[in-house]
């Protein structure tokens, strides 16, 4: 919201400057983002008179040789390129010396054969306006030699003000004006009010004064919305024969609809400079003055205003909601198919606006228009954001009413509109006044006067209460028969006895401790004390609250998982691999390039209804292809040698529950509720997957490195089974991505928690990674659950004698895994063996076609004694003679 | 074997052979056959290549002061049998005269003052001092034959002698010991400005860390740590935190929905669906924090990205005021950002808190003081904002069966992301998804 500070003086004229008031503003929670100043830097512009014109012919174009005079009696030269003015026009001259916006200096200069001394000035050259058009003509009654900045008040500043989607009101100079006076505790005239006296040539009077006030009264609401509903067709009939016939179908969607029509608008009207100035400050393109008026109005004082050329409206109004396979051709000329949840204002032909969001082409003002119904409404804030965002057709009008517009607003809107087409446009104003009432009756808050302090951590008398709520607005009383309850909330009374009236104060006796408030008809956002507190303490100013701590019972710290999760990124981190976070959505494609079959969980992928890209429409089922986008993005930019890591939830559809109903939120769900929510979610597991390509040992001068191999991958999950204290087991598998004869299965207390190994050449493919590229990935929730149902580690007894060392090479069948081997010795060297160790893998001529020679070496020991060489020698004999059993290893000799 | 030889090489001698030492050797299932070289074990104490210790020209001072201990002991009254086993024939007993002993010393001493290495020193104590033909072992044998009375006497002149030589010895020892060392530390420099890291260390990422420090200051207070699920329900995400049906949030421009529309699942957009299960699954009073995943509908691009991070604090117990949230506020803001640093609260609005505020701090790079702007970090504003905060509005606690009029509560949160971005400089919020190591490894393992 743009406020143009001498808008906003008029409402409090004795506002500091405009950093001052920023400053201020954003104390109370307005956030300004900008303050800019405007025409500050004019200097030297003055009106002159144009006294003769005489035309200068070259061979490019024609300009004028104009005499201006500028002074009592003083003429200067000027040639001028535009033709849009006359002998006798007033004009803006800038003279020798005088600076324009921009810091552009003028000078005399020879040209055309003449010395122009200075530059008859347009409006944009004046940056007033973006109107390049042709030179600004000013009335024929501007005093000669006047200066023109001070002529046009174009000194100004303008506050780009960020209003909170609460804060309706805060679109509009009154909102804004009212927050000013407050933080300044400057008086405050409200320009609503100003705008309520008559028309002068109105002629109505009596009428006028049926317009309810700000805080108009519910009886009168619901005497009015019985005519509306009972009249239709002829609504208004019972309050004003004149009145434009209006039927409100819809009264929740539209609780107030006033109707005012002006006949004999001058088609040739133009808005005066200073409006025209103040709409473009604004950030609005001025276009007509009726079009200006509404939007002068809008920004003025809140209401948006449809003007409807009356000549094209056919019958009564009824505002209603669409129905099926209506449509209408909006004002920017797009033709929309109507939803029935749409509120239309509709007249005999069908729809004619979308009420509160945009009006149609066939009762758009033209220059021909001459007589115009002013519509000043209340639209339901969802009705006017769901049309809105149905049709994606944001607009200034919607915007309010999204945010709540003022529903006591609408006939002094509509009366200040009335008002600036017959001064501006010479049109009279129908003594008419169609309003249809069916505001509901206001809220009344019974506001303990404890709560400001419980909430704010600091006393707040009670006078400081009233005042601040006063200063919103608020009418306030100590009870509900209350005398006054001191300066400025007097009247208050009255609105809370009409409050109080129709919700009918059933002995809602207040005690001592609380106040009774009425939040201003402005301010829909205010329902509960907790509002009100928030009103009280940011008037006061949130610096003036204490600064403390709670005081906390003792916590429990990370719990160990946490711990857990935190020291596997850590362990990874120092073996090497580069935390990443990738985003994780990715493609239809992404199973196919993995290699997964239908019925694998990590093809049960969860869809984005609405992705940011189609071909990312979906979560990620497993960290890998996230983490492949890294390592191939580094790869092109020189980074071939990757070991990265990422730990994160992956998401898996699963067989899905039937949507259960929302609970409701005026109470606490139970617990069936929050399961059958629960129940509904998809598998989110925690995952750490590290991708490796390139060396993991650089080359350097200490040689050519290490290429990162399937065993790194297995490393890396290693590295986070130690981390976590869970010990890994091993075995091959053959799943996908990974490279059927270098898969590692991993798996922890008989659960399988990962893979490890090299790629598929057929995944490397698809992907575009580097040959031989390797992956992990585990699943890091089960494994920390096994690490947590692990009982305390038992410490082992220590031996303090030698130990016996016992070295044995065994050929077996290429196809033997190791771990099948050493699981066998183990068993058989039984609890002597301290440690076992595979020392030398070999293949080849010597020990025969598909065998192996593995050479261990055991380290035999006891707690209790020193082995003999017979003992040991027999521990490794049964070690041996076991392998041979389960593995048909045999001794190699 | 001499000892100076036997320290020869400190890889033989230092280390023992495992076999040596084990509990009786068997050398017959030692090692594999002879064809395949037989698997060696790789041991640490195998020389490396460039070492000093591959030079086995050089004896290991260490190693050859071990061995010294093993030197027939020279002193008279421990007689070792061999001495007694001396062949007869072959003593002199004139050798124990005052002018032979005197004549020994000299030519010995000399000898070995003038010993150019430690090999030929080795040498010459063998030939003057150690050795079975040494002049004075010979002398010795002779002492027996010496009628009594002159032994005493002769045993003196005799220890006396050995004495002055191995005196010569050992000064003369120091002297090419010293030598050696000079030589072969001065030999064995390397250049130790060569890079060594074979196995560089990664680095965690900079949000991880954040928000792990982040935590850190919270845990330290009394908070606990408080997670939820991602992809969440409506319920949670906006019905409970009193965003009703029609709030702009909701708006799909803004949020990401599971497929299908009305499965009421969606993409958290923020970590306070977290507040409102902790509030219905912990017993009050609840202090945590809410570190976690966010997702907005944003493509990635300079200033957006449709996944970050969020860290949300919520504190309900009874009496909590805002006096209290400013004060943790400040806790939390001289964390990110170093103390000192003044902090404000601006009126704001937020649907699940009233009252509301945004949380600004100071700008640490000017400190609004214009005499330091142009500022890059704040814009010159002076103030950076953080994050929004409030008292938990009491549509939420009621939703999560908190009386209200009893408990009061307040939450704050934050962007990971943007804090990151100011306090490590970084200009792309892309750097934080993209994954490039360059960006990644700036920040260590982040401790
Ligand atoms: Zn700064």
């Amino acid at each position: 919201m743009k406020i143009v500070m001498s808008w906003l003086r008029e409402a409090v004229p004795a506002l500091p400057p405009a950093k001052a008031v920023a400053d201020a503003l954003i104390r109370a929670g307005f956030e300004v983002e900008a303050v800019e100043p405007v025409g500050h830097d004019l200097a030297g512009v003055v009106v002159g008179e144009v006294v003769s014109i005489e035309i200068v012919r070259t061979k490019k174009k024609d300009v004028r040789w104009v005499q201006v005079r500028v002074a009592e009696a003083a003429t200067r030269g000027v040639i001028c390129g535009a033709f849009n003015f006359a002998v006798g026009d007033r004009v803006a001259v800038a003279l020798p010396g005088a600076v324009l916006p921009g810091g552009f200096t003028i000078t005399a200069r020879r040209t055309y054969g003449q010395l122009s001394e200075g530059m008859i000035c347009s409006a944009s050259e004046l940056g007033i306006g973006d109107d390049h058009g042709g030179i600004l003509v000013l009335p024929p009654d501007t005093p000669v030699g006047t200066d023109v900045a001070e002529l046009l008040d174009l000194a100004d500043d303008v506050l780009d003000i960020a209003v909170t989607p609460d804060r309706g009101y805060g679109l509009s100079v009154r909102g804004i004006a009212r927050e000013a006076a407050a933080a300044f505790g400057l008086p405050f005239d409200d320009p609503a009010e100003a705008a309520s006296v008559p028309v002068p040539a109105g002629r109505g009077d009596d009428r006028e004064r049926a317009v309810p006030e700000q805080t108009a009264s519910g009886q009168t609401a619901s005497g009015q919305a019985g005519a509306g509903q009972t009249g239709a067709g002829q609504t208004g009939a019972g309050q004003d024969a004149a009145g434009y016939p209006v039927v409100v179908e819809d009264t929740a969607a539209c609780s107030r609809y006033v109707a005012r029509v002006v006949t004999g608008v001058r088609p040739d009207a133009v808005t005066p400079l200073r409006l025209a100035r103040r709409l473009a400050l604004s950030g609005m393109r001025p276009i007509s003055v009726p079009v200006d008026v509404t939007n002068l109005i809008m920004l003025g004082l809140g209401q948006p205003l449809h003007a409807f050329d009356r000549a094209k409206l056919s019958g009564p109004i009824v505002v209603r909601r669409a129905r099926e396979g209506e449509r209408l051709v909006t004002l920017d000329g797009v033709k929309r198919e109507l939803d029935p949840e749409d509120l239309v204002i509709a007249d005999g032909s069908g729809p004619v606006a979308l009420a509160g969001v945009m009006g149609g082409a066939s009762t758009e003002i033209s220059a021909d228009t001459t007589e115009i119904l002013i519509e000043a409404a209340h639209f339901d804030p969802v009705a006017v954001a769901r049309t809105a965002r149905r049709h994606q057709l944001g607009s200034e009008a919607s915007r309010r009413f999204e945010r709540g517009v003022d529903p006591a607003l609408a006939p002094a809107a509509a009366h200040a509109a009335l008002r600036l087409l017959t001064e501006l446009a010479g049109a009279t104003a129908e003594a008419g006044v169609t309003d249809i009432d069916h505001r509901p009756a206001p809220r009344l808050i019974t506001f303990p006067l404890a709560e400001t302090a419980r909430l704010g951590g600091r006393p707040y008398p009670a006078e400081i209460v009233r005042r601040r709520l006063a200063e919103v607005g608020c009418a306030v009383a100590d009870t509900i028969t209350g005398a006054g309850t001191g300066d400025g909330v007097g009247d208050g009374t009255e609105a809370i006895a009409d409050a109080v009236a129709p919700a009918g104060a059933d002995g809602d006796s207040v005690g001592d401790g609380a106040l009774l408030v009425v939040p201003p008809s402005w301010r829909p956002d205010l329902t509960r004390p907790a509002d009100l507190v928030e009103e009280v303490i940011r008037l006061e100013g949130y610096d003036t609250i204490p600064v403390t701590l709670p005081r906390l019972p003792a916590g429990r710290g990370l719990t160990r998982g946490q711990r857990i999760r935190r020291a596997v990124g850590t362990a990874l981190a120092h073996q090497g691999y580069v935390e990443v976070l990738t985003v994780p959505f990715v493609g239809d494609d992404t199973p196919d390039r993995l290699g997964l079959t239908s019925d694998d969980t990590r093809a049960a992928v969860v869809r984005i209804a609405n992705p940011i890209a189609e071909d990312a429409a979906n979560l990620r089922t497993t960290l890998l292809p996230g983490l492949f986008a890294a390592a191939i993005r580094n790869i092109g930019r020189g980074q071939a040698d990757l070991a990265l890591f990422e730990t994160g939830l992956v998401f898996r559809a699963t067989a899905t529950a039937a949507t259960p109903p929302t609970p409701a939120v005026d109470r606490r769900p139970d617990d069936a509720e929050i399961a059958a929510l629960n129940a509904v979610l998809p598998e989110q597991p925690r995952l750490v997957a590290v991708v490796l390509t390139g060396r993991r040992e650089p080359a350097g001068w200490w040689g050519p490195g290490q290429p990162a191999t399937w065993q790194d991958a297995i490393d890396a999950a290693h590295t986070v089974a130690a981390a976590t204290g869970v010990d890994l087991t091993v075995t091959a598998d053959a799943l996908t991505p990974w490279h059927p004869g270098r898969c590692a299965r991993l798996s922890a207390d008989g659960q399988v928690v990962g893979y490890a190994g090299e790629l598929h050449p057929r995944v490397i493919a698809a992907y575009g990674l580097p040959a031989r590229a390797c992956a992990m990935e585990l699943d890091l929730d089960t494994v920390i659950e096994i690490a947590l149902a692990r009982p305390p580690v038992t410490a082992p007894a220590v031996s303090t004698y030698p130990p016996a060392d016992r070295d044995i090479a065994l050929v077996v069948e290429a196809g033997v895994p190791v771990a099948r081997v050493t699981e066998a010795l183990r068993r058989g060297a039984g609890d002597l063996l301290e440690a076992l160790t595979l020392f030398d893998v070999y293949e080849g001529s010597q020990i025969g076609e598909g065998k192996r020679s593995l050479a261990f070496g055991l380290r035999l020991r006891a707690v209790d004694r020193t082995l003999t060489a017979q003992e040991a020698n027999a521990a490794r004999d049964v070690a041996i003679a076991e392998a041979t059993r389960l593995t048909g290893a045999v001794l190699r000799t | 074997m001499p000892p100076s030889t036997q320290s020869a090489d400190p890889h033989r001698s230092d280390v023992p052979d495992p076999s040596a030492a084990s509990a009786g050797g068997d050398p017959s299932s030692r090692r594999t056959g002879p064809e395949h070289a037989g698997p060696v074990r790789p041991s640490a104490d195998r020389p490396e290549p460039g070492s000093a210790a591959s030079n086995s020209a050089v004896p290991d001072r260490a190693a050859s002061e071990r061995t010294e201990p093993d030197r027939p002991d020279p002193r008279p009254g421990s007689q070792r049998p061999s001495s007694q086993r001396g062949d007869p024939a072959s003593v002199d007993p004139g050798a124990l005269g005052p002018d032979r002993l005197e004549q020994v010393r000299l030519q010995a001493s000399a000898a070995i003052a003038t010993a150019g290495d430690l090999d030929e020193l080795a040498a010459l104590r063998t030939l003057h001092l150690d050795g079975r033909g040494a002049p004075l072992a010979l002398a010795r044998r002779a002492l027996g034959a010496l009628p009594p009375p002159e032994r005493a006497e002769a045993g003196r002149r005799h220890n006396a002698a050995t004495a002055a030589i191995r005196a010569a010895y050992e000064a003369r020892l120091a002297e090419l010991t010293a030598e050696r060392d000079a030589r072969v530390l001065v030999e064995e420099r390397v250049d130790v400005t060569l890079p060594g890291t074979r196995r560089p260390l990664g680095a965690r990422h900079p949000l991880s860390a954040l928000s792990d420090h982040l935590v850190d200051v919270f845990v330290a207070m009394g908070y606990e740590v408080a997670e939820g699920p991602e992809a969440e329900h409506d319920w949670f995400n906006f019905e409970a935190l009193n965003l009703g049906p029609d709030h702009p949030a909701r708006s799909s421009h803004d949020t990401l929905y599971v497929d299908p529309v009305g499965s009421g699942l969606l993409l958290r957009t923020h970590t306070s669906p977290v507040q409102i299960r902790t509030l219905l699954s912990r017993p009050l009073p609840v202090y945590v924090v809410c570190p976690g995943r966010t997702y907005r509908n944003d493509a990635v691009d300079a200033t957006h990205s449709p996944v970050f991070g969020q860290l949300e604090g919520l504190a309900v117990d009874e009496g909590i005021t805002m006096a209290d949230l400013r004060g943790t506020l400040e806790v939390f803001a001289q964390a990110l950002f170093g103390s000192g640093l003044a902090t404000r609260l601006r009126p704001s609005y937020f649907p699940f808190t009233e009252p509301s505020a945004e949380l600004d701090v100071a700008c640490f790079a000017c400190r609004g003081e214009p005499a330091r702007q142009p500022c890059r970090v704040c814009s010159d504003e002076g103030w950076i904002e953080v994050g929004g905060c409030g008292m938990v509005d009491p549509n939420v606690l009621v939703a999560c069966g908190v009386d209200p009029a009893r408990y009061s509560g307040f939450a704050f949160g934050m962007g990971l992301e943007r804090a990151a971005m100011i306090r490590h400089d970084v200009h792309e919020i892309r750097d934080f998804v993209d994954g490039d190591v360059r960006f990644g490894l700036s920040f260590g393992t982040g401790n």
